[in-house]
Formats: C-alpha cells, sequence, structure tokens
C-alpha cells in the first residue's frame, strides 16, 4: 500500500501524463465525465458517478474502422491502427470496472474485436473506492465491492490521501513509473473507510435487491411473461438508458463520406429505437414492448445464458437516475421477482 | 477464417471488420428484380473459402452494407456467386452497377447446412420459394457435385410468376438432368405459356406426398416456411427432421453489434441455419 497527499494529486497526474495519456473524471459546463487530462482540466473525484460510464475509454461512443478511397471504379482499404501507446482511466469505480469485464465477455470471444483489444491492452485501470455510495446504486446485487474495486491499482481517497494499492503487473508498472511520489502506507489506513463504506451500502434501498429467479433458465417462461405490457408504458424510446450504461454494446456501422475517401466507422446504437431491427422484409421488433423487453431480457437472461450466469448489468444505477419516465431495471427485476409477487 | 493472423494489424488474429475489395465480373439477369452477381478479389479466384448456407457482407462504400448468402456452392473452385433481389437502398444500387464495378466483401459469416454430418446418406428435399433459392442452390449444388454421398434428392421450388424462378437454366439444363433428382416447379397463378403446376408451395408440397424417409430443408418468406412446416408435420415429419433459416438484420457478422440477437442466440454467428426444433426454443422474435 501507498500514498500520495491530495495536495500533491496534480503532481501524481503530470507525472503519469508524462508518460501516456491520462483519462479521469473532468467537470465541464456542469457535467463530470471522463476526459484527457491537461493541466488546466477541472479534475472532480468527488461526483460519484460520471454522467456517462467510462465505457468510451475501451469502446468510444464512434471510432473509425477503415477509410475506403475510390479512384474511378477503383476501390482501396486503409485500415485504422489500432491502439498502440497505453492509457491510464483513473478513477473508474467498481461497477465500471465490472461493466469492462462485461464488454470483455462481448469483445474478445472468438471472433476476436481487434479494436477494443487493443485498447483493453494498452489501457491500465486506476479504480477509485466508492466513498459516498448514492441511493440508486445497486452494484452489491452483482457482488461488486464498492470498496475495494477491481482494477490494475485500487486507490481510495480521504481527506488527506489518496492511497494507491498495485494489484496487477500492470499495476506494478504504473506504480514504478509514479514511485518518486508516493509515500508507503499501512494496509490498515482503508480499514475504516472499507468499513464505513459497506456500512453506508448496508442502508441502501436496493443494495440487497433479489436476483432470484434471474438466470438463463425459464427463458421463455419470461418472455411470455404478460408483465412487459404493463411494464414498458411510460417508456418513450429515447434510448437514454443504453448510451449511459457501461455494458450496453450494441452499435451500428456506418459510412461517412468525407470528400476525401468514405470512413467506416462504428458508434454506438440502441436496441430501443425502432429502426434498429428494421430491414427490407420488415421488422421483427415492432413495438416498443418487445424492444423493451429486449434490453432487459438480454442482460438478465440471454447474456448470463451465454456467459456462465454472469448479468450484463453492474449495478451502478445511472439508468434509474437518467430515465425521463422512472422506468429502470429495478422496477423489471422486482416485478418478475419474488418482491413483485 | 479467423485464427489466420490479420494483414493489416500485425499481432492480432484476421479481422473480419475489414472487408476486401471486390470486382464484379459478371451478372446474371435472372427475373425481373433478381441478378446473380459473380464477385471475385482483384487476383481472381475466390474470397475465401466457405460452407453451404454461409454468408458474406457485400458493401457498396458510402451507400450501405447488407448480409447476402453465397449462392455458388464450394465445389465451385473458380469463384463465388452472390443471388441478389432488388427492394431496398443498398440492393438498387447493386442493381445499378456493372460488370468492372468494384465492391467490398467480408466473411464468411454464420454457420452452415450439416452437409457432412445431418444430411450425408440421406434422401432429401429441398423447398424454397422465390429469392430464398438462393442460399438452397448452393447446399443443392454441393449435394449434386457430390453425388454419391446422399440419396435421392427432390427439390419443390415456387415463385409468384414462371418469370420470378431464380436459376432456371441450370433448374432446366443441370438439375432435371441429374441422376436421382426430381424437380417440382410451381407458381402461385396460372400463365400463359407455364405448362407446370399451378399453387402455393405448400398446397403442391401435401400433394406430392413425399413419405417421411428423408431430410428436409426448408427456405422462403416466412409466411411460407409456416404453412409448409404444418404441411411437413401433418405429412409425418418430425422436426428433427427439418432445417432452414433465420434473416434478421445484421451489421457485424460477429455476433457483437446487437442486431440479430433473438433469445441466446446471434443469427449471424450461431445462425442462419436453424433445425426446426431448435427455432422452437427461441422466443417468437423471428
Amino acid at each position: 500500500m501507498k500514498k500520495i497527499a491530495i495536495t500533491k494529486l496534480n503532481d501524481l497526474y503530470a507525472a503519469i501524463a508524462q508518460n501516456q495519456s491520462l483519462l479521469l473524471p473532468i467537470k465541464r459546463a456542469g457535467q463530470t465525465n471522463f476526459g484527457i487530462w491537461t493541466e488546466d482540466a477541472e479534475v472532480d473525484l468527488q461526483t460519484l458517478k460520471t454522467v456517462k460510464s467510462a465505457k468510451d475509454a475501451f469502446f468510444p461512443q464512434s471510432e473509425n474502422l477503415y477509410t475506403c478511397y475510390k479512384d474511378g471504379k477503383k476501390i482501396s482499404i486503409a485500415p485504422e491502427k489500432l491502439q498502440e501507446e497505453s492509457f491510464v482511466v483513473f478513477g473508474m469505480k467498481g461497477c465500471d470496472v465490472r461493466g469492462a469485464m462485461v464488454l470483455d465477455k462481448v469483445f474478445l470471444a472468438n471472433p476476436v474485436d481487434n479494436y477494443y483489444a487493443a485498447r483493453r491492452e494498452h489501457g491500465i485501470i486506476v479504480s477509485l473506492a466508492c466513498s459516498q455510495p448514492e441511493e440508486s446504486c445497486f452494484c452489491k446485487a452483482f457482488g461488486i465491492d464498492c470498496a475495494e474495486p477491481e482494477g490494475d491499482v485500487v486507490t481510495w481517497l480521504t481527506a488527506d490521501y489518496l492511497y494507491w494499492k498495485p494489484v496487477t503487473e500492470k499495476g506494478e508498472a504504473l506504480t514504478a513509473q509514479v514511485a518518486d511520489l508516493l509515500e508507503d502506507a499501512d494496509d490498515k489506513a482503508v480499514s475504516e473507510q472499507k468499513a464505513a463504506i459497506a456500512a453506508t451500502v448496508e442502508k441502501l434501498p436496493y443494495a440487497n435487491i433479489s436476483l432470484e429467479g434471474w438466470n438463463g433458465d425459464a427463458l421463455k417462461e419470461k418472455f411470455d411473461s404478460p408483465l412487459w405490457e404493463q411494464l414498458y408504458k411510460p417508456c418513450l424510446a429515447c434510448g437514454t438508458c443504453t448510451f449511459v450504461c457501461p455494458t450496453c454494446q450494441c452499435y451500428d456501422i456506418k459510412d461517412y463520406d468525407t470528400g476525401n475517401g468514405i470512413q467506416r466507422y462504428r458508434c454506438w446504437d440502441s436496441c430501443m429505437y425502432s429502426d434498429f431491427t428494421m430491414m427490407a422484409h420488415g421488422n421483427n421488433r415492432n413495438s416498443q414492448m418487445q424492444r423493451f423487453r429486449q434490453r432487459f431480457m438480454h442482460k438478465l437472461v440471454y447474456f448470463p445464458a451465454n456467459n456462465d450466469g454472469m448479468y450484463s448489468c453492474v449495478g451502478c444505477g445511472r439508468c434509474v437516475d437518467k430515465c425521463p419516465s422512472h422506468l429502470n431495471i429495478l422496477k423489471v427485476i422486482k416485478a418478475f421477482g419474488k418482491e413483485g409477487k | 477464417m479467423h485464427d489466420h493472423e490479420c494483414t493489416c494489424h500485425p499481432g492480432y488474429v484476421h479481422d473480419t471488420l475489414v472487408p476486401q475489395v471486390g470486382i464484379i465480373t459478371d451478372i446474371r439477369q435472372e427475373t425481373p428484380d433478381v441478378k446473380t452477381f459473380r464477385i471475385e478479389p482483384p487476383q481472381g479466384g475466390k474470397f475465401f473459402e466457405h460452407m453451404p448456407g454461409q454468408c458474406a457482407m457485400i458493401c457498396v462504400p458510402g451507400v450501405s452494407e447488407a448480409m447476402f448468402s453465397i449462392t455458388s456452392s464450394p465445389t465451385n473452385k473458380e469463384f463465388q456467386e452472390f443471388s441478389i433481389k432488388k427492394c431496398g437502398e443498398l440492393t438498387d444500387c447493386l442493381h445499378s452497377l456493372e460488370v468492372g464495378d468494384q465492391v467490398t466483401v467480408r466473411g464468411p459469416y454464420g454457420n452452415n447446412f450439416p452437409v457432412e454430418t445431418d444430411l450425408k446418406g440421406k434422401n432429401l428435399l429441398f423447398i424454397a420459394g422465390g429469392i430464398a433459392l438462393a442460399p438452397l442452390r448452393s447446399v443443392i449444388n454441393y449435394v449434386l457435385d457430390n453425388r454419391d454421398n446422399y440419396g435421392h434428392v427432390d427439390i419443390l421450388y415456387g415463385s409468384r410468376s414462371a418469370d420470378d424462378l431464380v436459376q432456371l437454366k441450370e433448374i432446366q439444363e443441370v438439375w432435371m438432368n441429374t441422376k436421382d433428382v426430381d424437380v417440382f416447379l410451381t407458381i402461385d397463378r396460372p400463365q400463359d405459356g407455364w405448362n407446370g403446376n399451378v399453387g402455393f408451395v405448400p398446397t403442391y408440397l401435401r400433394e406430392l406426398a413425399f413419405d417421411t424417409n428423408r431430410i428436409a430443408v426448408l427456405c422462403g418468406p416466412p409466411i411460407m416456411i409456416k404453412f409448409c412446416l404444418q404441411a411437413l408435420q401433418e405429412m409425418g415429419f418430425q422436426k428433427e427432421q427439418i432445417w432452414t433459416t433465420l434473416e434478421l438484420r445484421m451489421k457485424c457478422g460477429i455476433g457483437k453489434c446487437g442486431r440479430c440477437n433473438i433469445g441466446s442466440k446471434y443469427v449471424c454467428k450461431d445462425g442462419p441455419v436453424f433445425r426446426c426444433d431448435q427455432i422452437d426454443e427461441l422466443p417468437a422474435e423471428y
């Protein structure tokens, strides 16, 4: 265990940024999101949840796959370079780190998505324990410990110090880069904070929500349930839940003609949109009820069925906070679970 | 395919999202709205090896990209073909292209008809409607090119009119003249100059009253599949004897973009070929 005085955090950021780009929560125009550190950036470690998850670091909202050049009839293809330099994502919370592990199951499964794989290979995660979990948090239900999150380095923020604990080889290597700035610390230094976080978590209304009955089984029974018809009604199909979600991975592939080459890019898409599955011979999910059902069935039934029971939800609660219709995955879990019956 | 080292991203496996350039080397007008395109890489030959039923993504850069079944059989060692119906933005554009024009191709995607396992040694009944002959043509030609490995072959093919029958030349000149192959054609409505059967495929299927000592491979519009499935079951076929394909919107082709997800399956990766009892296990959302 190491530590650094919070008055020296800027030196730490600068030291990290000297060797690689550093992404961390930055406040801009009143909103905190992950962004690249610069000397004049307003770093915000106090806001518990960035508006969007840290998903962009590994699976950007929009990225080029290749550029297609046309010379008369002749086409040539120039693939986009993959991530080659290492980078650090600092301040990821336990839910977002697990979110990346959920995305790994998708993008690193055969056939591997090289664009994602290269980012994961070169990305170093410095996670941060959640000193003040909020009402909408329910990561505990998915076995996530926000008092000691996963990551290459785990950190804790107290009134005076940032405590720093390397966990993986990547984490050790990063620690060696900034060793001059770190002092030795006792593991016990954060035990009080960890206990306080655990106590706070226990008091959260949804921390212990039961996922009983949600697994890959009884797929058709859940699919055919009349509950969906009641649950989906307030849904506006805005897609906000999918865009703030750390695990939503649906994407679109499109071409943009720049006038000097046609860029093939992919960008986040949403299964909540009416044209998501539209094709020439029709649409297999043509009602909002079907699309709403798809999102939750995927997260709580289809995904676990394919991934040894791992849910495609990490309980970050962003969809709970951001849905304009106050709909969310908690309502779905409860409606089907024993609490709803 | 997926294990090759990537030529554009050294150190990584072959990147299936980056396509190859394809040159259209032949176009056959099959029907008023279906053309068969022969597409080859610049050096000629085939883009990759495929199995019957597998698909590829074809793109006109700047227009769109979509999944098409590879209609030529793997036993065709020289080139690959795609039969494409004009029915949307991309296919309208493809139909306007000429020999020599270039597109991009990536694949092969999906699973294939079990030609080397479940179909081997069996009598086979192929049932197709309209453009759905495209995926079946690959299997049929594979079977005919390996004739000794399969039993008797019946092909039931129907379309709206005589003008809408795809690959008619090959059907008449090759399939109808191959030993132990019976071809039954039908069109929806009577038409001058048509001496064959008139009526929908499911009705004709019942009239032909095939015995159940065969595997059925069924491909067509959803409504035809539904009624043919009903007919086959009434004729005594088990769902385990019937193979078909699903078709959903696709973008990536590798089971990640989420479009073709149905239940815990991705049609682009786990399909498009399914046995009918496997389809029963999926949510009714196709």
